[in-house]
Order: structure tokens, then sequence, then C-alpha cells
């Protein structure tokens, strides 16, 4: 499947990347900047309609899959970046990273293919279900398959998290490792809430890491 | 979103949010979905499109010039902030996967289930689809 718009050879990239975990690929580490591909405006289309198919109990997994594994996009680094200040924006997560990354490689334009891709699909796919519920009344064993899937979909996302925080372990860097599980601790075990925890938590770590740069400077 | 449809606007019953809210798991896509499921309920394809829009589109764009701002900028305070956001990203993903595990796995063949997908997600290369679907198998069995 070679469309003449990308600039590498995807099914190349692709078969290599099943063998090769790109986690222990010291190029992809190491390399500061942007992997050297674009995508095209069809291939962000398609490269966000398919991971938000596949995102049964959460885009993430298959965002970061997609993105850092497959396409070699991003770099795990810019990926964990990106996802962040998508995280802390107000809305959907996803949604908001479809469209920074869209616009980053290919402006306004990027950002709706990207954008249509993940939203269009899925909502044909859900109105479709909802039409077949309205007429076939109870899915008790598509209930209990769910459930199934769902701890699966857990187990994914626990999966991911653990991906990506496979970057800041490997560069030792103690203070955000730190961070990471104190706002782990506080929110998934003490069950402080949210609102707190952030308040206090952004102003640090944004402290500290100002703290480090400038060191860093000197 | 349940107390906004179903107490304030009384657009539907808790029943209807019950199946709408199964609805949307099922499907595939970002979770947000289910307002496009309370627009259909409430005012069919036309309140489908508009609630998904409404929902998106203005934090997108804000989103937009967001990023654009800080890519722009020329100071180093954009970097700094950005990286300092990334490990409480991370720690806030570690806290919901295990807030959700707590919710869904009632069950030790469930929190089974759970583990091993998170351990074959993170040491293989396996498609993660065959974990859903392995899911999904013991599911329908009753396993879970």
């Amino acid at each position: 499947m070679e469309i003449p718009l990308y600039r590498w050879p995807c099914s190349n990239r692709r078969s290599k990347s099943r063998f090769m975990s790109p986690d222990s690929n010291p190029a992809a580490i190491e390399a500061p900047e942007l992997p050297t591909a674009t995508p095209s405006l069809i291939a962000l289309f398609i490269a966000f309609a398919k991971m938000s198919l596949a995102g049964f109990g959460g885009v993430l997994v298959w965002a970061r899959r997609s993105i850092v594994d497959q396409h070699r996009w991003m770099t795990a680094d810019e990926f964990n970046e990106t996802f962040a200040l998508c995280h802390f924006l107000p809305g959907p997560n996803i949604v908001n990273l479809s469209v920074v990354f869209g616009s980053r490689f290919r402006g306004i334009p990027g950002a709706g293919a990207a954008f249509c891709g993940l939203l269009g699909p899925p909502v044909i796919i859900v109105l479709l279900l909802a039409a077949l519920y309205a007429r076939f009344g109870e899915i008790d064993a598509l209930r209990r398959t769910l459930a199934g899937v769902s701890c699966a979909a857990v187990g994914l996302l626990i999966a991911v998290v653990c991906r990506m925080m496979m970057p800041l372990i490997r560069k030792r860097d103690v203070v955000s490792v730190v961070i990471m599980a104190a706002v782990f601790i506080a929110i998934g075990l003490l069950r402080l809430p949210l609102p707190a925890v952030l308040l206090a938590a952004i102003p640090i770590s944004i402290a500290i890491a100002f703290g480090t740069r400038a060191r860093a400077a000197a | 979103m349940h107390r906004i449809a179903v107490d304030v606007q009384h657009w539907m019953t808790d029943k209807q949010f019950a199946d709408v809210f199964a609805i949307s798991q099922l499907s595939p896509g970002p979770n947000v979905l289910i307002v496009t499921l309370i627009g259909y309920s409430v005012a069919g394809l036309t309140g489908a499109l508009a609630a998904t829009l409404a929902m998106c589109v203005p934090t997108a764009v804000l989103a937009y010039g967001v990023s654009r701002l800080l890519r722009s900028s020329r100071s180093g305070w954009p970097a700094i902030v950005q990286a300092a956001l990334v490990p409480l990203s991370i720690g806030l993903m570690g806290a919901s996967g295990l807030i959700l595990a707590v919710a869904s796995d009632r069950t030790v063949a469930a929190g089974l289930v759970t583990a091993t997908a998170a351990a074959l997600a993170f040491a293989t290369r396996l498609n993660p689809l065959w974990l859903l679907l392995a899911g999904g198998v013991l599911g329908f069995a009753g396993v879970v």
C-alpha cells in the first residue's frame, strides 16, 4: 500500500517496528529533532481514524502506538510533552491531541484532517449502534463481553503509562520520577481532590523545572 | 454529565442514561462520544452532530491556539512549563489506571485479566486488539 504522498516507505518502517522495540532503539531516544517524516493530510486522517476505531476503552494506547512506534512521527519524549499539554488544557485530551498534532505538521488543514479522522468514523458507528439498540433492546451478552473488554483495556492503559514513564527513568530524571510518584499516590491511593493536588503540584513542578534549567545553563 | 442530562435538564431518564453510557462504552473512539448519543436521543441526528461539535470544537480551537503560541514564543518558558507538566500528566494517568482497575476488576479473575494484559502490552509488541478480544471472549464466557 504505497501512497505517493508519503515521503518515506511506509510498509518498510512498519514491518521493522514489529521486531524492534522503539524504546530500545538508541536513535529514537537520542534524536532531539523530529523524525524526518511529515505526514500528508490523507495519512493524518487515516492514522487518526485507525487509532480511533481500534480504541475500545481509550484511544491513548493507540495514539502512542501509532505516532511513536509505527509511524515514528514523534519521539517518546515529544509525545509525552505534547500529550501533557493536551491533558492540561480543557476538553477531551485525545481530541486536543489530534488538533495539536495535525497542526504541527500541516497547519489548520492538518488539524482538521486529524480531528475528522478521530471523530468522524466513530460517530457514525456509535449512531448505528444506538439505532440497533433502539430496535433490539437488551444487550446482556454484549454487556458481559464489554466487561471483559474493559478489564483488558485497563491493563492496556496501565501498560501505556509504564511506557510513557520509560524516558524519565532512562534519563535518571529523579526529580520528575518523584513528582510523578507523588501525584500518583495523592490521587490514586490517597484519593485527595484533584484541583487541590494540581494547584500544589503544578507550581512546584514548574519551579523545579525552571531551577534545573537555570542551573544547567549556568 | 449525568447530573446535567438527567437531573438538571431532564433530557433523559436514569435508565436511558445508563443505556447510552453502555452503548458509548461498547463502541470504539474517544469516550467523549457519549455526548453524541445524548444529543441523538434528545434531538436526532442534528442533535448528535451539534452536541459532538459543541463538545469538541471550542476546546480544540483553544488547544490549537495555545500550542501555536507556545511554539512561536522565543523565550524558554513554554518548553519549561511543558516539560514540567510531563511527570504530572503521567502520574495522573497512572492514578486513573489504578482507579479504573479498582472499579472494573471486581473479581480475582478480572484482576488477573488486567494484570496479564498490562504485562503483555508492556513487554511485547503484540497487537493490543488481541488482548481486547481475549478480554471480550472471557467476559462473554462469564469468566470475569
